[in-house]
């Protein structure tokens, strides 16, 4: 059967369907959720527990949890010392490639915006991670745009495996993957994978996603599911607060984090909370509705619904913020970041694909950590 | 004095094992020396080796070194895990944790068997983390444990003795010293754990998120002193309840 390559609802030809009914599920749930709804009684109900339920979770997610931000933080730190004591585990993101077959209204790296565009060369990433690696970090994240032509799964590996010689955690935000390549890039040495979801509104994601392989819905919704179905060891979820109704969305990923949990209970679930940001050629571009109060409440939810869950905050967000939601949420956060391809070891070869607010390197992010009595945690995991 | 913890042919004064997992670095320091542990444990997935923030570099030389294989979800990963903490000269001491479970973190004593009998025969001093279940602190006697250690309540909760009734079996029926691992949450359940007879105490939460860890460790310490003498001086009274009374209560019975 040939499918329409416009229906975002849709697979297209090489995607793999697996056998989930999560997807109409969290759709489903997030439709009937009516935020307004909830009182404060139902906030304090869920605050005073200590196994939230998803009505819990939804109250806390609601309007009405906002005068509750205060009680919602002391909870949530207790909970993060309980789970991950003092760590804060610290990453670098790095860019390897920035071509792109899709447009996303939101993103710089989408294919009708003219930005300089790079995939390094073996000797270049080399060079990068040599430079990254002597700041002391021992995970990286590996970024790419979505190209199979330009930045091709064969590549990424062979990336993948230079890292295995200097970095002990590796991760990768590329485009959503069939299980047996997931399984390939475990073999060359990936654990960890994050997919966003951007916004779980269908349609939304039609409207923001215009062309390329990212407009089917489906695929990308259920990447999660066939990395830990190829091997991988933990995987990460985020919608892109502020491209939709950031509650609902918040609602729905942590409904797909429950559900993959509950599934695969020996999976490392995480969070990511990337804000709308401005990019090259749309400095306009920024999240109206989502101020630091919102983006707050969102991690607290997420930390009080899953309290075991790893949460990412970005160099998006500046750098008082973030200085003050580790350990109180956040679990692991980025350093010395640069989101051109490359720029760590020499000249960045290719743009950025949005702003980032917080330019700090890895030892004042370090000196930051040690200064709060927190400890800045390089390496949390063993390749075996 | 002569109340020893003896784990594996090592004789220990303290019944008080440090986990390391949970603090900041350079205040573990005090903890050990206000808690006077003498084994701490490691978790060999954060031992930055040759790099910065190792934490080999705050535990002093004297202290015996518990790497644990967290991060392991299967026997052979935790065996492979150990191997390599051997390798990188941690010593024969292994803290066998097998967890499959990203939630609870709750043990799992089927794979942890596997992998105790194969470490056991490799010389490592094995001490399995373990749910307290008889039939599986049996398996891991048979399959060379050095010791048992059942949690107290999940990992991280600060819920104390949660599984009091399953650990006081263990220490009834199990020869081999039970180490409480996870969940004691105060001073006076590590202290009531050991008035149960159990042989030592892990914390490391407990510690880690009070306001003054020393002071805390010092308290953890004294608890566990006071709960083992507690234990010694209780044998002496079953004892005493078993003894022939000097006048019995029977004795007047002619036929
Ligand atoms: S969000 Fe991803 S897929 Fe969309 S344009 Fe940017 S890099 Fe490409």
């Amino acid at each position: 059967m040939k499918i329409k390559k416009t229906d975002h609802m849709q697979y297209m030809d090489g995607m793999e369907a697996i056998e989930s009914d999560f997807m109409e599920k969290v759709l489903t749930a997030m439709k009937e959720y009516d935020y307004d709804q909830y009182s404060s009684r139902d906030v304090e109900t869920a605050l005073n527990k200590a196994q939230l339920s998803i009505e819990d979770y939804a109250a806390i997610l609601s309007p009405a949890a906002m005068p509750y931000l205060e009680d919602m933080a002391r909870k949530a730190t207790a909970e993060t010392r309980k789970h991950f004591g003092n760590s804060v585990s610290l990453f670098t993101p790095l860019y390897i490639a920035n071509y792109c077959e899709n447009q996303c209204v939101y993103c710089g790296f989408s294919i009708t915006n003219k930005i300089n565009r790079a995939t390094l060369s073996m000797q270049e990433a080399e060079d990068e991670l040599k430079a990254i690696a002597a700041t002391g970090l021992k995970e990286i994240l590996f970024l790419t745009g979505e190209s199979r032509l330009k930045s091709g799964v064969e590549y990424i590996g062979e990336t993948i495996k230079l890292a295995t010689k200097y970095f002990s955690t590796i991760g990768i935000e590329i485009y959503p993957l069939n299980t047996e390549e997931y399984a390939f890039l475990h073999s060359c040495g990936a654990d960890f994978v994050s997919v966003y979801q951007e916004t779980y509104n269908t349609d939304t994601y039609e409207l923001v996603h215009l062309r390329g392989s990212k407009r089917s819905f489906p695929y990308r919704f259920h990447a999660q599911e066939r990395a830990l179905l190829g091997g991988l060891r933990g995987v990460a979820f985020g919608a892109l607060l502020g491209l939709d109704d950031f509650r609902k969305d918040a609602f729905a990923a942590g409904l797909h984090a429950l559900l993959i949990q509950q599934k695969y209970p020996h999976a490392e679930i995480s969070f990511s909370t990337p804000r709308l940001r401005p990019y090259i050629n749309n400095a306009e571009n920024n999240s109206k509705d989502v101020h630091e109060k919102q983006l707050l409440q969102v991690m607290l939810a997420y930390r009080l619904f899953m309290p075991y869950a790893g949460i990412t905050i970005s160099t998006r967000e500046r750098a008082g913020f973030r200085d003050h939601v580790i350990g109180m949420v956040a679990t692991k956060m980025s350093a010395g970041v640069s989101v051109g391809v490359g720029g760590h070891s020499e000249e960045q070869k290719g743009d950025e694909q949005f702003e980032i607010s917080d330019e700090r390197n890895v030892k004042e992010v370090h000196q930051m950590i040690r200064s709060k009595g927190l400890q800045p945690v390089f390496t949390d995991y063993i390749r075996v | 004095m002569s109340d020893m913890l003896t784990i594996g042919g090592h004789t220990f004064q303290s019944r008080f094992i440090l986990g390391s997992g949970k603090f900041s670095l350079e205040i573990m320091k005090a903890v050990i020396e206000h808690g006077e542990a003498e084994i701490v444990t490691l978790a060999l997935r954060r031992a930055n080796t040759g790099g910065e923030e190792n934490i080999l570099d705050y535990i002093p030389k004297e202290i015996t070194l518990l790497p644990n294989t967290s991060g392991a979800r299967n026997a052979e990963e935790a065996v492979r895990i150990a191997r390599l903490s051997r390798e990188l000269g941690c010593g024969d001491f292994v803290k066998l944790e097998v967890i499959h479970d990203s939630k609870y973190l709750l043990p799992d004593n089927y794979e942890t068997i596997k992998a105790t009998e194969i470490l056991a025969k490799e010389g490592f001093i094995v001490m399995p983390y373990m749910y307290p279940d008889l039939y599986a602190a049996r398996s891991l006697v048979n399959a060379g444990a050095a010791a048992v250690m059942p949690l107290g309540a999940p990992i991280g909760s600060n819920k104390g003795l949660s599984t009091k009734d399953f650990i006081q079996i263990l220490v009834d029926e199990i020869n081999l010293p039970i180490i409480v691992d996870a969940g004691i949450g105060r001073p006076s359940q590590a202290c009531e754990a050991m008035e149960m007879g159990v042989d030592a105490i892990m914390c490391n939460t407990a510690i880690a998120t009070a306001n003054d860890v020393a002071l805390m460790a010092k308290a953890f310490k004294q608890a566990i002193e006071a709960g083992r003498a507690a234990y010694l001086a209780g044998l002496g009274r079953v004892l005493n309840f078993k003894a022939e009374a000097s006048s019995p209560l029977t004795g007047f019975l002619e036929d």
